[in-house]
């Protein structure tokens, strides 16, 4: 599914792309090409500006180009994981290429000052040097994000539920739901720092309104989109009203539930920052303002970095829950 | 076959009456005149064809007897009570199989036993039905990955499956092939007579009418009103070149409106 279009019209070319499947994997070779140019540069080029961590990742460019060497020839041995990485061989030899330009425009040359850009070494030197501290906020972080994201969605659902099933919810909820939508989470603070007992907890319901109201949304389209046959079918066969919800409405609308939850996982992760500025000790959204304030843009740099990977993890987990769930859409879509 | 599913479960009929129903549809504010004064009482056991243009009403009125709306004027009963609701002791086959895309074909098989929650009581009927409907290889499909002739005969098994006493039938043979056609045909005979329920069937096929009802009644164009009401008095199993039926169906289709020589 996450496949494009295209993909499904032009397989055939595609397949072409990643076959022939034996011997040597050409792209593994590429990569450790541009791995090992990163490293020689980093290694032989003198630091214009120093960011520490030089020969580190030097050493470590040049393991992920014996890596690639290695797989260049053993990739084929390894089943699936090996058709996915043989897949990526293409993004490899770019990011290879990517980190060497990255390095030289930065460290080597200059041309990027410091503190406003950081090259992947001082990147680097970011993780040895602050990793302690950067799990104690992923762990903060986790927490916030998974009360806020769970209970928000929750809630989303079943309001959404109740609003696309029932006339009168609609009638009070909907007027409601699209005023406070747009609302950026900022807006919410001063009443949340009056509503809420502690800081977490408002900073838990800023979290569960990102990730909550775009569930609603299209939980709400999706139960009064739902086909009226499908309604029609069931009451002739004795279903009740129970069943019609939860067997009809909500199995129908699935689809439209997903859209909002891979939204609302998005805009959680938008809204993190915003959520830990209310007097948060740790996080990921605090050490990104901390530094910020203390224009340590490398450590600003890295902190994103592992926020994006995070998120990329969670739509994948969500990707494959859907996949689960919706397995019936397959010949449809 | 069907024998088998009538012995294991006597059914009792219903009778249905249809009296001076005339019904409208809102269609932005405008008036839809549907069903024109209809009358027509339908004896418990009874089969009875319904044969009309398209677009006259048929299915307006079967929606009727299954309950899922109420005629603007006149009354619809089920032995003499007034229909109010659905209830699955009358189940209509719709004109599409509408089954439900995220089930399996048991699983939209075992809506009706799972809404009435007879799952575990009569769950074994199931592979009965698929059995009937010749579906037993396919249980495990979705929906999308059948011919729509396998998805109508789907929809069928799902409505028998709840030895429904009054089966109120929209087309249900209209999306296949004339062998298979023959076929359901016959074993909705078998089902009928063994089963002994109530059977009222819409089709625009003059022959399917005389091969299988007690009685086919023609509709006009909308607002539909009774123009003809023909009982065919021969046994079963029925022979298309039978004179009678001969007969009966050019009249038929002279009161459809068509010439003999079609
Ligand atoms: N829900 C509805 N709202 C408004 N008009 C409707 C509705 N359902 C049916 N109609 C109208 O009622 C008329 C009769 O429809 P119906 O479906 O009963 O016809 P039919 O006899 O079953 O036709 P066909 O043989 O083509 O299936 C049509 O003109 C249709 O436009
Ligand atoms: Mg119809």
């Amino acid at each position: 599914m996450s496949a494009a279009v295209e993909d499904t019209f032009e397989s055939a070319g595609r397949r072409s792309l990643t076959l022939p499947f034996t011997g040597i994997w050409r792209n593994g070779l590429f990569a450790a090409g541009t791995w090992a140019l990163t490293a020689v540069l980093t290694y032989g080029l003198p630091d214009v500006i120093t960011w520490g961590a030089t020969e580190l990742f030097a050493a470590a460019a040049l393991v992920g180009a014996g890596i690639f060497l290695a797989l260049s020839v053993t990739v084929h041995r390894l089943g699936s994981v090996g058709r996915t990485l043989v897949h990526y061989g293409p993004w490899f030899i770019v990011l290879g290429l990517w980190l060497a330009v990255w390095e030289v425009l930065t460290a080597k040359l200059g041309w990027l000052p410091k503190p406003f850009f950081s090259p992947p070494q001082g990147l680097l030197h970011v993780y040895v040097t602050d990793w302690d501290r950067l799990l104690i906020c992923i762990a903060y972080t986790g927490r916030l994000w998974g009360l806020g994201f769970f209970s928000g969605i929750l809630v989303g659902f079943a309001g959404g539920v109740a609003l696309g099933w029932s006339k009168r919810f609609a009638y009070w909820g909907m007027p409601l739901l699209k005023l406070i939508g747009p609302v950026p989470a900022s807006a919410w603070i001063p009443c949340t720092f009056f509503i809420f007992p502690s800081t977490f907890h408002a900073s838990i319901f800023l979290v569960a309104l990102a990730s909550g109201i775009p569930v609603a949304i299209l939980t709400a389209a999706g139960v009064s989109q739902v086909n009226r046959s499908f309604y029609d079918v069931a009451r002739t066969l004795g279903a009740d009203n129970r069943f019609l919800i939860f067997k009809v409405a909500i199995p129908a609308s699935l689809p439209n539930v997903f859209v909002g939850l891979f939204m609302g996982l998005y805009y959680s992760f938008a809204v993190l920052v915003v959520a830990e500025m209310l007097g948060a000790k740790f996080g990921l959204g605090w050490y990104l303002q901390f530094n910020t304030a203390y224009s340590a843009y490398a450590n600003v740099y890295a902190a994103l970095i592992i926020m994006a990977l995070i998120c990329a993890g969670l739509v994948r987990l969500l990707f494959v829950a859907r996949d689960r769930l919706l397995g019936w859409q397959k010949g449809i879509l | 076959m069907a024998l088998a599913l009538a012995e294991a479960n006597p059914i009792e009929s219903i009778a249905l009456d249809v009296e001076g129903v005339s019904h409208r549809y809102d269609v932005d504010g405008k008036d839809l005149q549907v069903l024109d004064n209809v009358s027509l009482t339908i004896a418990p056991g009874e089969f009875v064809a319904l044969l009309g243009p398209s677009g006259c009403g048929k299915s307006t009125l079967l929606r009727l007897a299954a309950g899922l709306e109420t005629a603007t004027v006149g009354k619809v009963l089920e032995d003499g009570r007034p229909i109010t609701a659905p209830n699955p002791d009358r189940i209509l086959v719709f004109q599409d199989a509408t089954l439900f895309p995220w089930r399996t074909v048991r699983d939209n098989i075992a809506i009706g036993l799972e809404a009435r929650r007879l799952l575990d009581t009569k769950g074994y009927r199931i592979d009965e039905v698929l059995k009937l409907v010749k579906l037993e290889g396919f249980a495990d499909f979705y929906p999308h990955q059948l011919s729509g002739g396998m998805a109508q005969r789907a929809a069928l098994a799902r409505a028998l499956v709840n030895d429904p006493k009054l089966l109120l039938l929209d087309e249900p043979f209209g999306k296949l092939d004339s062998l298979t056609r023959l076929r359901m045909q016959n074993e909705l005979l078998d089902l009928w007579k063994s089963a002994g329920f109530t059977a009222l069937l819409v089709t625009h096929d003059v022959e399917e009418a005389l091969l299988l009802a007690d009685r086919v009644i023609v509709l006009s164009d909308r607002p539909a009103s009774i123009v003809a009401e023909i009982r065919v008095d021969r046994p079963h199993p029925r022979r298309r070149d039978d004179a009678t039926l001969v007969a009966l169906r050019s009249q038929l289709l002279e009161k459809l409106g068509i010439s003999h020589d079609v």
